[in-house]
């Protein structure tokens, strides 16, 4: 939970953001405490892959706010982001097809340290063990997400951006990303999670920011979220 | 930020927020102005000078017809050009044939050529396009090479007639000649005219902007590029064989691979897919070859600056600015 | 001694050993555009003119500074890698994200620049770089005569072009290489430098070449055109390999040459052009190439 008296960890003032000529964020502005799990919810093409983006620096152009531990991001190139311990996982999951399972996990450099072992990985998933020397593509879908979340463990960065961790995963499986986000959240994890399933995202959240059309409309903490299911059926339209 | 999303062809000289008025009017007008000037060119410069600028032009007007408006890059231009060249000089030389006659023979090759290259180089897109022309145009180099009673070696076709022109007209009178060429040259120019503002043409340009999109609208589209090639290779044997004629040679140096360069050149600083750019690039680039002559390599580096300068300050060329700049397409 | 086909042995033998030392250069000049074309997506037109500038190098280096032909093979790659880098800095960088062929045409430019200087000021008569020492002579095998430096150039050849491969296939740098072509945004959103990379793969296969360059001085002429012919050559390979797989490039380059080392014994008319001829029936069977995948 927020508890005031830190400062965020993140703060995102008046975002806006273009991809070539249209823009696509239109003043976004919400902040992060320390070991918060925030959601971004919202119908498709709401912007909320699109913020993860502009917070990595994967966008061209960009403007306003992105203070990052008290460091200006705006400027900033997507390389020194993360060395700042921004760790990062893409949709799709982005586990490369030319490389190893095991290169695919060793591929970001530790940015700080305290990161998570190899064998701790896989002691958290043990099926990477037995798939280390496959090609990233050969796993499957869950062990692919598996593979992304390890390797940004593997790093040292505490603040993690995880985009829809659990798209078009088998129930079991969605389970299992749930327990590790509760472990990441015990362990002191700052997390920015991009979610589609509104009952996984109320599972593991303290905060729902609500996105419509490149914009916040709305933040709703997890406490209130009985309270405000009305409101929040209407923006998801579920 | 302006050319981050080109896909296929290369679209940065478009002035597209001209294509809602009709550019064929202007365009026209355009034509008769040139048509004008050219007509009095031979009393204020060397009819020999212009006419080697009017073959070049035409040669990279038929080269951007497929760089320009089909997208397609080829660097192997000098087979067509310098193949033509030699048809033309040995027929006229050693044929009992009249001087058009060889230049249609010259272009008939070139076109022949365009066909069979065309078919075995249009499986490949983009660079590997470019790299294939290239190869093919080196077997066509090493042909020439090869066949020494035919190509005369080193030596070239040397002192080939420039004859009588339907039997009547003695070219060896160079205003005679310039009529012959200033000819050739406007009715090529016309034809690709035409040729880009067809309902054919305007299928190129939607394959060179789009071909996935192209392709999904039900056009076959290898079909269409095969047919841009032929008619750019044959209009380039044009250039080529007429050349021969003008300045009664054909050597190696037009199979060479740096006379594929020039078309390309030449493009680039007038503005690849404008009408009049090529031959504007021809213009600019032949003053400076001649400017530049007894000076040696220095031409070879300073085209190849100007290369590097295109590409990175000047990608519409000199015509695509102007058209930007009045906001029309020319 | 016994004759194959009229041919003797000696020269069979003689020529395939001629064919795969050019097919070495093949090899190790295709897998440097291929490894350039992996990340930059740009066909590298001056890579002729990079392994002249190795050539040259080597035979400036002897001549006025009197380097020899050992360090001569560890400089000229070097100091032409660091001026590959800054051409990748200053003016192939500035082209990135526009189409591919503006690629290929400032290269094109960038070639003849170079050729044009080093004919100016050396003129385009052939450069004599003489045969180091320690590698003069040959020995007799019996079968056929094996000169010691054409021996060294093919058997460095083929170790070079392998720890290429091990490189990028084997090794941490190599795995971030590959990860960079599939998905450059990603890796730099992982904290990897990837311009900087870019920069030091156009670096790293254009110091192949120039090595090529240093290796063909004492075979080859040095000139300034050495480059250009042999790349449209090379283009050819390409084409005909495909350029998906490192190996590919490497079985593509060595086999191609010894076809036509074969082919200057029995036709020898045809030598000239039967990788060309290859290419054309190549791209009628299979067009994506023999080791590359259809896109």
């Amino acid at each position: 939970m927020p508890d005031g008296t830190r400062p965020p960890r993140l703060t995102v003032d008046g975002l806006n953001a273009w991809y070539g000529p249209s823009h696509v964020l239109f003043g976004v502005s919400f902040d992060v405490a320390p070991g918060e799990v925030v959601t971004l919810l919202g119908r498709n093409g709401a912007g909320k892959t699109t913020t993860l983006r502009a917070l990595m620096g994967m966008l061209p152009k960009r403007m306003g706010s992105i203070l990052f531990d008290g460091v200006e991001t705006i400027g900033l190139p997507g390389r020194r982001i993360a060395r700042l311990g921004m760790g990062y996982v893409p949709e799709e999951r982005g586990i490369f097809a030319s490389l190893s399972v095991r290169e695919n996990l060793f591929l970001p450099p530790e940015i700080a340290p305290g990161g998570a072992s190899e064998e701790e990985i896989y002691g958290l998933f043990p099926n990477l063990r037995e798939r280390r020397f496959s090609r990233g593509t050969q796993l499957s879908g869950g062990e692919q997400q598996m593979l992304a979340i390890g390797r940004i463990m593997r790093t040292g960065a505490r603040f993690l951006l995880l985009d829809e961790p659990t798209e078009g995963l088998a129930p079991v499986i969605v389970e299992q990303i749930g327990r590790t986000i509760a472990a990441l959240k015990a362990q002191g994890f700052t997390v920015i999670l991009v979610e589609q399933n509104f009952r996984f995202a109320a599972a593991v959240a303290d905060r729902h920011v609500v996105m419509e059309t490149g914009r916040v409309v709305d933040t709703i903490p997890n406490d209130q979220i009985g309270a405000s299911m009305g409101r929040l059926r209407g923006y998801l339209g579920i | 930020m302006t050319d981050t999303s080109a896909p296929i062809g290369l679209t940065a000289a478009r002035a597209t927020p001209a294509a809602e008025r009709d550019p064929k009017q202007l365009q026209r007008w355009i034509f008769v102005g040139l048509f004008l000037f050219l007509c009095a060119a031979p009393w204020f410069a060397y009819p020999i000078f212009v006419m080697k600028i009017l073959c070049f032009a035409l040669f990279a007007s038929a080269f951007n017809l497929l760089f320009g408006y089909v997208g397609l890059l080829s660097f192997g231009h000098a087979a067509y050009f310098g193949m033509a060249s030699y048809v033309a000089a040995y027929t006229a030389k050693f044929w009992p044939v009249t001087p058009e006659i060889a230049i249609l023979l010259g272009t008939a090759t070139a076109t022949l050529m365009g066909l069979v290259f065309g078919a075995i180089a249009i499986r490949r897109q983009g660079i590997y396009f470019a790299m294939i022309t290239l190869a093919l145009a080196q077997l066509v180099y090493f042909f020439a090479i090869q066949t020494p009673k035919f190509t005369h070696g080193e030596d070239g076709l040397q002192g080939v007639p420039r004859g009588y022109l339907f039997g009547i007209f003695d070219l060896a009178n160079d205003m005679t000649l310039y009529a012959m060429v200033l000819a050739i040259f406007m009715g090529g120019m016309l034809l690709i005219h035409r040729v880009i503002h067809s309902p054919f043409g305007q299928i190129l340009q939607a394959i060179r902007d789009n071909e996935p999109r192209a392709i999904s609208l039900g056009y076959r589209t290898q079909r269409y590029k095969l047919l841009g090639l032929v008619l750019s290779a044959g209009i380039a044997g044009l250039a080529g064989a007429t050349k021969a004629i003008v300045f009664q040679v054909a050597t190696l140096v037009d199979v060479h691979w740096s006379m594929s360069g020039e078309p390309i050149l030449m493009t680039l600083v007038g503005g690849m897919g404008t009408i009049f750019g090529p031959m504007v690039g021809a213009a600019v680039i032949g003053v400076m070859q001649n400017y530049m002559q007894g000076l040696g390599s220095w031409l070879t580096v300073t085209q190849g600056l100007i290369f590097i300068f295109c590409v990175l300050a000047f990608r519409a060329g000199i015509v695509g600015t102007i058209g930007r700049l009045i906001r029309r397409d020319i | 001694m016994f004759e194959l086909i009229g041919i003797p042995p000696q020269a069979l033998l003689g020529q395939l050993f001629l064919g795969l030392i050019n097919g070495s250069f093949y090899a190790t000049l295709s897998l440097g555009l291929a490894v350039i074309f992996g990340l930059l997506h740009i066909i590298n037109f001056a890579h002729g003119a990079f392994y002249m500038l190795g050539a040259f190098a080597a035979w400036f280096g002897l001549t006025h500074f009197g380097i020899g032909y050992w360090s001569a093979l560890v400089l000229a790659p070097l100091i032409v890698g660091a001026a590959g880098i800054a051409v990748e800095r200053l003016l192939i960088a500035r082209i990135s994200g526009l189409n591919v062929l503006y690629g290929l045409l400032l290269t094109f430019g960038l070639a003849l620049v170079v050729q044009g200087l080093v004919r100016n000021f050396y003129g385009s008569s052939g450069l004599r770089y003489p045969v180091p020492a320690d590698l003069a002579g040959g020995k007799n095998l019996g079968f056929m005569f094996l000169p010691w430096y054409r021996g060294w150039v093919l058997a460095i050849s083929v170790v070079v072009c392998l720890t290429t491969w091990f490189v990028i296939e084997r090794t941490r740098i190599g795995s971030t290489l590959r990860a960079a072509q599939e998905n450059p945004g990603l890796v730099e959103a992982f904290g990897i430098n990837v311009p900087r990379l870019v920069s030091l793969t156009y670096g790293v296969g254009v110091a192949l070449a120039a090595f090529a360059g240093v290796l063909a001085a004492p075979i080859y002429s040095v000139q300034p055109e050495m480059g250009a012919d042999l790349l449209i050559v090379v283009f050819a390979v390409v084409v005909i390999g495909g350029m998906g797989s490192i190996l590919g490039s490497i079985l593509t380059g060595l086999g191609l040459g010894l076809i036509e080392g074969l082919t200057k014994v029995f036709y020898p008319e045809a030598s000239n052009v039967v990788i060309f001829v290859i290419m054309v029936v190549v791209l009628m069977i299979k067009p994506e190439g023999l080791f590359g995948s259809a896109q």
